[in-house]
């Protein structure tokens, strides 16, 4: 049973939307019970897989026993690197899927179903995304992921999300499309679409490694990725996609789809490509750096532009996608840049997805879909409240939120590569995210409350003998997900240490790799 | 001009013939207003693609890929000179793009059902009159 592990974690959301689709359609209440314990079974084999990992090193697991030298088997390979992935992706779409218990279909209930086969068919797709070993079904897992995002946004009742799914589709469609010549180049020169046997051929090639079609298909694929992760010229489609999509779908689609295509990008440099040949051409880490600072401070920018939570928010991933892609590219010699990325792509996922559930639950219990619109939220909702102020300190780098140790990181590899604009570039993002977080906190705690300004006159405040403030907290199944985000994000800070190390051990086993592979 | 024909064209027609068919098909995405005709230009764009896999897997003279039993036995036992490979067309690229066929169909599907609610909420495909209603709807909220 152990040993099935990696290929367990994909079937369960699998089955789990095949029998939605069987049963579900007919009878609701099938959907929620199912739905939870697809996504529990998956958290249990991520970690499993986590604890195999830690104890005995990578896992292979070839799909249905048929294996490489037939050139046809489907590898799912788990490593340091990408099964803590696993694990948040589990516990984000969780969190995701109790958010959005019962309002999922409350608006038009007929769509229960369907939103729920979707939601499970995108966790498969970035399961399998994040676990597989072959370059062609990350192609064909990316699509799996798109297709059901585009349905999960435009799902929702409003008219401008059907118009952002139909620019999101366009632009992802290119995007996985350039990826796809990517992959035909590979294929075209080496023959194999393993990403290990790629590695060791062009490991034991060097020209052929320095090749023009090589360099070709490394910048097609590049292209591709950074058109589904929104990297700064090509993420039109995601502010629109990501706002006016319902508040189930952006809980789980803002945290993870993003975050997912970085991993790509990673393993893609990792352990396809390989660091060292990478590290060979300076030039395009400098040059991949500065657009990254370019999407730090457009992000950021246009962040402070924003008047609507979930826009302003969708612009910070923006900005986020720049630290990530600009840590992975600083080419330091103790790989601390690249460490702090995958390290911020786990933190980055659970501080979206506590802000995204958050603003989630304002718009649904409160209304609030503009920053003036939350004036009053502190006396209102305080829990829900505390788990945005906390998902808000993380996003800006407060310790000991996980957000603060990835800065860190990054920018102890930035300082140890000589990258200073990049450095700049990272702090003055935390500037401006601090100015946003406490202009809606200012908002949010001191703005003027209808009910609060009658009692402005007493010394105590809060409106003593005028009506007293109401406090209604969103309820349990969106209150409890906010306040679990918020605490993991904490968590995750405070255990930074070993999971720092753990995925060290990755990254130095996948070097390991490249020396023997010589 | 000649020797550029003789060495760069002729002897890899297959690659400049996908990636014309790719920019015609790019160039209609960005630059056409129609959404349907920007979804033509999308699955032009992708079955330029499959076009590119299909002509990798093509061998002159080749035939299909059945192996005889016979041959396939002699093979896994080490004998190298059993199955001849420049005889046989390859299949992956073929089947690859089997899957890319189902994904890009897939994706068809999904837009134009978007398309189709676009027009139920707005009344027209025309993207730029499309974005000037949702501008009018901005001024409501």
């Amino acid at each position: 049973m152990s040993d099935h592990l990696p290929v367990l974690v994909l079937l369960a959301p699998l089955f789990g939307a095949i029998t939605l689709g069987l049963f579900g359609m007919k009878d609701h209440r099938v959907c929620l019970p199912v739905v939870l314990s697809a996504l529990v079974v998956s958290l249990c084999c991520a970690i499993g897989i986590v604890l195999k990992v830690h104890s005995g090193g990578t896992l292979d697991y070839f799909v249905a026993g048929w294996k490489e030298p037939f050139g046809i088997g489907i590898l799912l390979r788990a490593d340091a690197i990408n099964s803590p992935i696993l694990v948040v992706i589990a516990t984000v779409a969780l969190l995701a899927a109790v958010f959005t218990v019962r309002h999922a279909g409350e608006r038009d209930s007929e769509k229960t179903p369907h939103f729920y086969i979707l939601f499970l068919l995108l966790c498969v797709g970035l399961f399998g995304i994040t676990i597989t070993g072959d370059a062609f079904n990350v192609f064909v897992l990316i699509e799996v992921t798109a297709l059901t995002s585009y349905g999960l946004i435009a799902i929702g009742s409003s008219k401008r999300c059907k118009v952002a799914a139909f620019h999101y589709l366009v632009m992802g469609t290119v995007g996985a499309s350039f990826y796809l010549i990517g992959v035909g180049y590979l294929y075209l020169k080496l023959g194999s679409l393993n990403m290990q046997d790629i590695h060791t051929i062009l490991a034991s090639n060097e020209t052929l490694a320095d090749s023009r079609a090589i360099r070709t298909a490394f910048v097609f694929i590049l292209v591709g990725i950074w058109t589904k992760m929104a990297f700064f010229p090509l993420h039109g489609w995601l502010p629109n996609a990501y706002s006016y999509s319902p508040s189930g779908s952006a809980a789980i689609l803002a945290p993870l789809v993003t975050k997912v295509s970085v991993y790509v990008m990673v393993r893609m440099m990792v352990s396809v490509f390989g660091l060292d040949r990478l590290e060979a051409n300076v030039e395009w880490g400098h040059f991949v750096v500065w657009l990254a600072v370019i999407a730090i401070v457009a992000g950021s920018t246009m962040a402070l532009a924003q008047r609507e939570i979930k826009k302003m928010l969708c612009c910070l991933i923006i900005a986020e996608v720049g630290y990530m892609v600009g840590g992975a590219w600083l080419g330091d010699p103790q790989r601390w840049g690249l460490t702090g990325t995958v390290y911020h792509i786990l933190a980055d996922a659970l501080m979206t997805s506590c802000l995204f559930l958050a603003a989630g639950a304002f718009a649904k219990w409160h209304g609030a879909i503009k920053l003036e619109d939350l004036s009053g939220i502190f006396c209102k909702m305080p829990l829900a409240s505390a788990g945005f102020v906390v998902g808000g300190l993380a996003i800006i780098g407060v310790p000991p939120t996980c957000g603060f140790y990835s800065k860190f990181y990054l920018i102890r590899g930035a300082i140890e590569a000589g990258q200073w604009v990049y450095v700049a570039a990272l702090l003055a993002s935390s500037l401006v995210n601090a100015v946003l977080f406490f202009r809606i906190f200012e908002i949010a705690y001191f703005g003027k409350n209808p009910v609060e300004s009658h009692g402005h006159g007493d010394d105590h405040g809060h409106g003593h003998d005028s009506e007293p403030v109401v406090r209604r907290e969103p309820p349990l199944q969106a209150l409890v997900p906010v306040l679990v985000a918020a605490a993991l994000v904490i968590l995750l800070g405070l255990f930074n240490g070993p999971v720092v190390e753990f995925i060290r051990t990755g990254l130095i086993e996948t070097a390991a790799v490249v020396s023997t592979g010589r | 001009m000649e020797t550029f024909f003789k060495e760069a064209v002729v002897p890899h027609f297959n690659f400049w013939i996908y990636v014309i068919i790719m920019m015609i098909g790019l160039w209609s995405v960005i630059a056409k207003n129609n959404l349907i005709k920007k979804l033509i230009g999308l699955s032009i764009f992708q079955t330029a693609i499959l076009l590119l896999y299909v002509s990798l897997g093509v061998k002159e003279g080749a035939t299909i890929p059945i192996i005889d039993h016979h041959a396939a036995e002699l093979s896994l036992a080490g004998d190298a000179a059993a199955i001849n490979p420049d005889a046989i067309a390859n299949p992956v690229p073929h089947v690859l793009m089997l899957t890319a066929i189902v994904v890009g169909v897939a994706t068809l599907g999904v837009a134009l059902a978007l398309c189709q609610v676009i027009y139920k909420d707005f009344g027209t495909l025309e993207e730029d009159e499309v974005l000037q209603k949702i501008k009018a709807l901005h001024d409501d909220v």
